[in-house]
């Protein structure tokens, strides 16, 4: 003996009703498989909001109207404009100048909307239209791959140029040359001037390239109006003065608007921690699908014990039979264990294939990113699901008394 | 040919001292089963069965003994005993000078497989197991390998005339044949003793005339057997005659001597056996069967 004679006899067994072992293989390959491929997903789009992060450049501060404020002042005091203050090139031009904020590099002012674009037929929405300085591109971490930008020059006279980001090239012009030619958005016809370098790492919903960027005063004359801008971006000199410019820009809005902290109506918010936290969802995200996936398979460990059981039981007679003949405890014991494991390694198997192929496809818009470990983790587990789930039903047919067990029909 | 190496081996491994338990003195063979005052009860209290109530019984090597009774009478229990399937409530059970009494589980399942042959009534041959694969299964769990348990399987089928048929799958057999494979099962191990219970039970008139046949040419070959029945015509077939009622021996009869040939074997085999005479003329003791 005999353990290769023991591994003989499991196999048999297993051979034996393969339509049984198959299905209870599957519990396990899904199992394993969606561990692997779930914790690929979380892993992927963690990788894309890190790409955003990025993507905007990590020392960028957003100055932004607190919108509850806002309401609330309108509501209780009754068109009082004095009160609701408004952000103005004005207020970005005293960030701007002001000797009171050194961590503060660049400074924009910001108003944006959303337009309907068309071409020559072609139209689509562009989710982000952009009015401010030239000196936003650098802000935005943008870069212009194709023509030029528009200049200080086209803000002063409100000149209808605009730069766009690839979605909105590849959805109004296709293969034809964009540079020189004239959209109309929201009917104002705007000449393109430039387009933008692709940042990519965006979902449907989030798609940094869906973009236009005009000069300010060209948007707020034909789009926005003159009111309150949407935002005023601010960039710290460098990502870890980021803590100290918000603190700066804060205080000085502060003085301008003669405000107190507890009234004040504007936030200004630091975009890279806010992703941070975006980052940190999609981490217990992970957690959750590979909890869930876990308990898939935990399922399938359990259709292990189930189908062993079954086993043991149909076997009864067999299991007698090899008892009378000497079969010690051991062998028996051993070889319902093996026909266990081998049913959930397999499955193992089967599932860590499933999962990397599973994960080669882009699955709603998340790319997802195998994780090494989840793979051995996945595959151990499944190996030790035989052995802890297979050994309730292998000692049930170790313990089966041989005279009981040959009586067994 | 049963006195081979195994024998001794499997003392030394499964018996904790059967040696110096022997009764009889050391130049003298143990007897193949020697049971004194045994007893066995299940259940306790009001509810206790008597199953057994005091047994005596010496089978010595080479004897042919048909044990007799009604349901009920013990003798289940009695094969379950003497093939240490279970252990008696009182009394003693030596089996060929091992005490089994003093065995754990493990030593009981190396005695099974190295002393005990077992036939039974529904044959137990395991399913989608070719005939070669199910005489093996006793050679496996006793750890012999690879030619060597080729060798004495094929042995063993071409005793009881089924060299023709080892790789047949038990629904492939008749029932006669089923049986045939169950005895070769039962002796490739070289046991001190065949324990059958019921070996006729399911065959017709032919086939029960084959497998006795084929028992009484096993036992002057040497083998020791023990035949658990309740037919009048299959107990003829034994050197000896023990009917149980009600958990006692009542008669213990002695039909030929232990050292001559079975009753039945003679005139009646060379007429109803012209073909199996071949093969048992070749395996004479020797051959390592």
């Amino acid at each position: 003996m005999r353990v290769r004679e023991v591994f003989r006899f499991a196999l048999r067994g297993l051979r034996a009703n393969k339509l049984r072992s198959g299905l209870t293989t599957l519990g396990i390959l899904i199992g394993v498989g969606a561990v692997i491929l779930l914790i690929a997903v979380g892993q992927g789009s963690g990788a894309a909001v890190q790409a955003r992060i990025n993507s905007l450049g990590s020392n960028l501060l957003l100055v932004t109207h607190q919108s509850g404020a806002v309401g609330r002042a309108a509501s209780t005091r009754g068109g009082n404009q004095s009160s609701t203050a408004n952000l103005t090139p004005a207020i970005a031009q005293d960030l701007a100048t002001s000797d009171q904020d050194p961590d503060v590099a660049v400074v924009a002012p910001v108003a944006s909307t959303s337009v309907t674009a068309t071409y020559q037929g072609a139209s689509t929405t562009i989710s982000q239209v952009v009015g401010s300085y030239p000196a936003y591109l650098p802000i935005s971490n943008d870069v212009v791959s194709q023509g030029t930008s528009f200049s200080t020059d086209d803000v002063d006279h409100a000149n209808k140029v605009v730069v766009i980001g690839q979605t909105v090239v590849t959805d109004l012009f296709g293969s034809i040359d964009p540079i020189g030619q004239t959209i109309q958005m929201n009917d104002v016809p705007y000449t393109v001037v430039g387009v933008l370098a692709s940042k990519g790492g965006g979902s449907t919903f989030n798609d940094p390239d869906d973009v236009a960027i005009a000069p300010l005063s060209t948007v707020q004359d034909s789009l926005t109006g003159f009111g309150s801008l949407s935002e005023i971006a601010v960039q710290a000199t460098t990502s870890g003065a980021t803590g100290a410019a918000q603190a700066e820009v804060t205080n000085l809005l502060l003085a301008y608007l003669h405000e107190t902290a507890s009234t004040e109506q504007f936030t200004v918010t630091n975009e890279a921690s806010l992703l941070s936290t975006a980052q940190s969802t999609t981490q217990t995200f992970t957690v959750l699908l590979a909890a869930v996936a876990a308990i898939s398979l935990l399922v399938g460990g359990i259709g292990v014990t189930n189908i062993m059981l079954v086993t043991v039981t149909e076997r009864t007679r067999e299991i007698g039979i090899r008892k009378a003949l000497g079969a010690p405890k051991g062998a028996i014991l051993g070889q319902f264990l093996i026909e266990a494991v081998f049913l959930s390694v397999i499955g193992g198997a089967l599932g860590v294939l499933v999962g990397i192929i599973g994960s080669r496809f882009t699955i709603d818009g998340i790319k997802p990113v195998l994780v090494p470990a989840s793979i051995a983790l996945a595959f151990g587990v499944s190996a030790v699901i035989g052995l802890v789930f297979g050994s309730l039903p292998a000692n049930r047919a170790a313990k089966l008394h041989p005279i009981e067990a040959l009586r067994h029909e | 040919m049963s006195r081979r190496g195994t024998v001794p081996a499997a003392r030394s491994r499964g018996g904790s001292g059967p040696a110096n338990q022997r009764p009889g003195g050391a130049a003298e063979r143990a007897s193949a089963v020697h049971i004194s005052a045994l007893t066995k009860v299940y259940g306790i209290g009001d509810a206790a069965v008597h199953a057994l109530r005091g047994v005596d019984l010496d089978i010595p090597h080479g004897d042919y003994v048909a044990i007799m009774g009604s349901s009920g009478s013990g003798k289940s229990t009695m094969m379950n005993i003497i093939g240490c399937l279970d252990v008696p409530t009182t009394g003693h059970y030596r089996l060929d000078g091992i005490d089994i009494g003093s065995l754990d589980e493990t030593q009981l399942s190396l005695v099974r497989n190295r002393k005990i042959g077992f036939v039974f009534q529904s044959f137990n041959l395991l399913p989608r197991t070719s005939a070669f694969e199910n005489v093996e299964l006793p050679l496996v769990y006793g750890g012999v390998r690879g030619p060597e348990r080729r060798r004495r399987a094929l042995a063993a089928l071409e005793l009881v005339g089924l060299s023709d048929r080892v790789e047949h799958l038990p629904n492939q057999l008749s029932g006669g044949q089923q049986q045939r494979v169950a005895v070769a099962r039962a002796l490739v191990n070289a046991p001190s003793l065949i324990l059958a219970d019921e070996p006729t039970g399911n065959l017709d008139t032919h086939s029960s005339y084959e497998v006795m046949s084929l028992f009484d040419r096993l036992n002057a070959l040497g083998r020791t057997i023990v035949v658990i029945t309740h037919e009048e015509d299959i107990a003829e077939h034994a050197k000896r005659f023990v009917r149980l009622v009600d958990g006692r021996i009542v008669e213990d009869r002695r039909l030929s001597p232990v050292e001559g040939l079975p009753p039945k074997l003679g005139a009646a085999e060379s007429n109803h056996y012209p073909k199996a005479r071949a093969p048992l003329a070749q395996t004479q003791p020797g051959t390592g069967v």
